[in-house]
């Protein structure tokens, strides 16, 4: 197997008191009168030039990775919907057209499993981590609503808790389907004319409540194996609970936690809850690193992040955009310095091992991440000097996986 | 050289590069064959095939490992990556070559065709290509959780209402609909975007869809049919077609019919090219080509590959038998044709086949393995780069085809050589481009064909 190599046990992950620092990039940002903005690039919102822009910030400020939302939910419609930015792209085709121009940042899109088949998604994020050369990593997400399921009309709309117990399954299909080649399957044996060695590549012969798969996949092991799973407790959910079952999905196969909350104290919460499921699923919660979303409007001095967000609150008030809550979670609107100093003290407070930013406006938020506010965190001591290299499993602590199909069954 | 050529225009070579992949024609033991699923060898691939200014490169697809008498088949390449991941990457470092793959009509749902294929199309700059694929086994439905349902003479049914159901969803958005216009704070008006309603046989979705028209509107399709149905369905649809056909003549014959059957679509004979899929051998000399041309089919026709095709024939286990011996005594069994699953089977009466097998072996008397490169292997062009070039062009000025697929058999460099010295040879003939004509796919794919003058080319005039 050729690729990063990422044999044995790392010593790697963030060093004590460090954060982890993730970025969000949906569109012009968060705020939906984002594109507004002087600086905004609306017009390119669905070209590679944007994508690749956004990307190469991100990736040249040390982030740890990168996530790109995706839904098939139908352009917004009614009061205000025509001042809002409608459409997106792929989410998985962004980070292969972002990955080859990328050096070292992890590439995580979402990907919906409600309506999608496990086995496409497996071939995808393995293929994304062959051409990111092992940085690829997903969000598995669902698809709520009877207009979603209505676009594919096979199925009606289910409650969240099917939808993941599903997503619980889906996992699991995918991570075996990545199992189901060894790394040294290929042989390329010449004296007897046999390219794979195919008893290492194996039937996965899964059956579920939702899913049967045969396998073996189509897709070779990708350099590292098992892309990280990163999961979202609560996207979404108005009021910062959890979504039914997905703690359970988390503790079995998340290797990231991603989650919103109201404030410091309830993301502490939510982390305690997270680290019990964990440990629930058998495995070692320290190992599974929790990181809590954190909207931002960052500008040079506190009195300009607060007017740029009346500017952006009025335009969306004059165009009859619902004030929707715009991540769900604690916000940021000020300098990099006081940012810098709520990353602290959530590390610190053992509220998070890391935030995820969402900016409100594009690419001006990721310009002011990469320019002031990760260089203050690493004057702190809450980021590495430099980005950490190999690949994404390996940021985060990550051995290379036993192969499920390999390793002694009990 | 052809200089002194005068008249009508020549019509102009449309070459394509096929990635060698899962295929039998794909040497892996050559100590030059390179890894199948790093992504450098696309890189090298891709950048052989936009140096030598080809309209696209291609990937097959295949959903299930082939299988051999009940095992996973071993002796050819086996593995790939997924097709629109390895595109959208490849589209980050090339800037004009067209990205097209096999996409199974059967084991996706319109919605994401639609959406996958806009996204590719719009980082691609409008580079996308689309290969229709209906398979309706259930050996491959076992990966999946629908299951292999489709009857097999619903495939084109299928296949059509497919492609109709994404073209109504790439048709919903208005190709004007992002305005973008931060002045009035409008940024796609509400009546820029349709909301799709399909009641039909395979599918019945309605909604609004959530991915802006793309820089091609659909992406270019490609079709590989032959039988009947497929000759009608890619003669209403497609901009390009793979089928091949091993004489000239064979080419003409067929080249003519699909041609012929355009104008009851509304289309025009120009609106298609005809590319069937072609392979070649290169060598300083006819007889040193010849002689490499030898050595690649026994690279490509190993004794295990030969007993695995007489086994696809005769339907029995056979490897007891020695590949350099003479063909069985015993005859085919007739009831078990599908000893080779996952991969397109012989649609021929396998009898009558085999007679005609036993009596060429016998006639040339040939071993197993001779037999074996004898009717599968023969490369479509072989000679110098100079013979090979006038091989190409009086194939497409005989409109026997408007090109090729080009299929190497070796990953990644099997274009090189090609590239380097038939290329320029073409381009001397004054019947291949010198540079890119435009931005997109269908920009160079029909450079030389005159626009239509209801231009955009509409889906409305497609009738399907």
């Amino acid at each position: 197997m050729n690729g990063p190599v990422m044999n044995g046990p790392t010593m790697n992950g963030a060093a004590p008191g460090e954060a982890y620092l993730a970025v969000e990039l949906t569109g012009a940002g968060r705020h939906p009168a984002a594109w507004r903005l002087p600086d905004a690039a609306p017009g390119e919102l669905f070209t590679a030039g944007y994508w690749t822009g956004l990307a190469q910030l991100a990736d040249g400020a040390g982030l740890d990775f990168l996530v790109i939302p995706d839904s098939f939910a139908p352009p917004a419609e009614g009061p205000g919907a025509e001042a809002t930015v409608r459409g997106r792209l792929d989410a998985v085709a962004i980070a292969a057209r972002v990955a080859p121009v990328t050096r070292s940042i992890g590439l995580v899109p979402a990907a919906t499993v409600t309506h999608t088949e496990p086995f496409h998604l497996s071939k995808a994020i393995a293929t994304l981590d062959f051409v990111s050369l092992g940085r690829a990593g997903w969000q598995p997400s669902v698809s709520r609503t009877q207009a979603e399921a209505d676009l594919f009309g096979r199925r009606d709309a289910a409650p969240a808790e099917v939808l993941w117990r599903e997503v619980g399954e889906a996992v699991e299909v995918v991570v075996r389907l990545w199992d189901s080649w060894e790394d040294d399957a290929v042989i390329r044996d010449v004296s007897t004319g046999r390219y794979v060695d195919r008893d290492k590549l194996h039937y996965i012969d899964f059956t579920g409540e939702f899913f049967s798969v045969k396998g073996p996949s189509i897709t070779p092991r990708s350099p590292q194996a098992r892309p990280p799973v990163v999961l979202h407790l609560n996207e979404g959910v108005p009021d910062g609970a959890d979504e039914p079952g997905v703690l359970a999905v988390a503790g079995r196969w998340a290797d990231v936690v991603r989650l919103s909350a109201a404030d410091l104290g309830a993301a502490a919460e939510a982390r305690t809850r997270v680290r019990a499921a964990v440990a629930a699923a058998g495995r070692d919660p320290d190992g599974v690193p929790v990181l809590l979303d954190v909207g931002t409007l960052l500008a040079p001095t506190a009195d300009e992040a607060a007017r740029t967000a009346d500017r952006l609150d009025g335009w969306a008030e004059a165009a009859g955009v619902p004030a929707g809550d715009l991540s769900g979670s604690v916000s940021w609107v000020g300098a990099a310095e006081q940012l810098a100093g709520l990353i602290g003290d959530a590390v610190h407070g053992v509220a998070a091992d890391g935030v995820t930013l969402i900016p409100w406006a594009l690419p001006s938020g990721l310009r002011l991440v990469a320019d002031e506010l990760v260089p203050l965190l690493r004057e702190r001591g809450l980021r590495p000097a430099a980005a950490r290299g190999g690949g994404l499993r390996e940021r985060f602590g990550l051995s290379r996986p036993a192969n499920y199909f390999t390793e002694a069954q009990v | 050289m052809s200089g002194g050529m005068s008249g009508p225009r020549k019509k102009l070579v449309h070459l394509a590069a096929h990635f060698p992949g899962v295929n039998n024609t794909t040497v892996w033991s050559d100590p030059a064959s390179g890894s199948q699923t790093d992504f450098a060898s696309f890189v090298h691939f891709a950048h052989t095939a936009e140096r030598g200014f080809f309209d696209f490169l291609f990937l097959a697809e295949g959903l299930r490992l082939r299988e051999h008498r009940g095992q996973i088949h071993d002796l050819d390449v086996v593995g790939r990556p997924d097709t629109f991941t390895v595109l959208n990457a490849i589209a980050a470092v090339t800037t004009r070559l067209g990205l097209g793959g096999t996409i199974n009509t059967t084991f996706n749902e319109p919605v994401e065709i639609a959406k996958q294929f806009a996204s590719l199309d719009h980082l691609s700059g409008g580079r996308s290509a689309w290969n229709l694929v209906t398979s309706s086994d259930a050996f491959t439905g076992e990966n999946f959780r629908r299951g292999g349902f489709l009857r097999p003479e619903q495939r084109y049914e299928r296949a059509a209402e497919i492609l109709e159901v994404a073209k109504e969803w790439w048709d919903s958005w208005a190709g004007d609909a992002v305005r973008a216009d931060r002045a009035g704070g409008v940024f796609v008006p509400d009546g820029a975007i349709a909301p799709v309603r399909h009641r039909g046989e395979q599918f019945d979705v309605h909604g609004r869809f959530d991915t802006p028209r793309s820089p091609q509107g659909y992406p270019v399709l490609l079709q590989s049919g032959d039988s009947d149905p497929g000759r009608e369905f890619g003669a209403a649809t497609a901009d390009a077609i793979f089928s091949r056909h091993g004489t000239l003549e064979a080419g003409q014959a067929f080249f003519a019919d699909l041609k012929g059957r355009m104008p009851r679509y509304g289309r025009r004979p120009a609106d298609l090219k005809i590319l069937p899929a072609a392979t070649f051998v290169l060598g300083d000399s006819p007889a040193d080509a010849e002689q490499r041309a030898d050595h690649v089919r026994s690279q490509q026709v190993g004794g295990q590959t030969a007993i695995a095709f007489l086994e696809q024939v005769w339907g029995r286990d056979l490897s007891g038998y020695d590949p350099d011996g003479p063909l069985p005594d015993i005859d085919p069994d007739p009831e078990n044709v599908s000893i080779t699953r996952g991969r397109v089977r012989h649609e021929r009466d396998t009898m009558a086949l085999a007679r005609q097998w036993r009596e060429l072996a016998e006639s040339k008397r040939l071993s197993i393995r001779e037999l074996i490169i004898e009717t599968t292997a023969r490369q479509s062009f072989i000679g110098t780069p100079a013979q090979v070039a006038e091989q190409i062009d009086s194939y497409v000025q005989a409109d026997a085809s408007d090109g090729f697929i080009l299929v190497p058999h070796l990953t990644p460099g099997g274009l090189d050589e090609f590239v380097a010295k038939v290329v320029p040879e073409l381009q001397d003939r004054g019947s291949f481009r010198t540079e890119y004509a435009g931005s997109t796919l269908r920009d160079n794919l029909f450079q030389d064909t005159p626009a239509q003058l209801d231009e955009p080319r509409s889906p409305a005039s497609q009738g399907t």
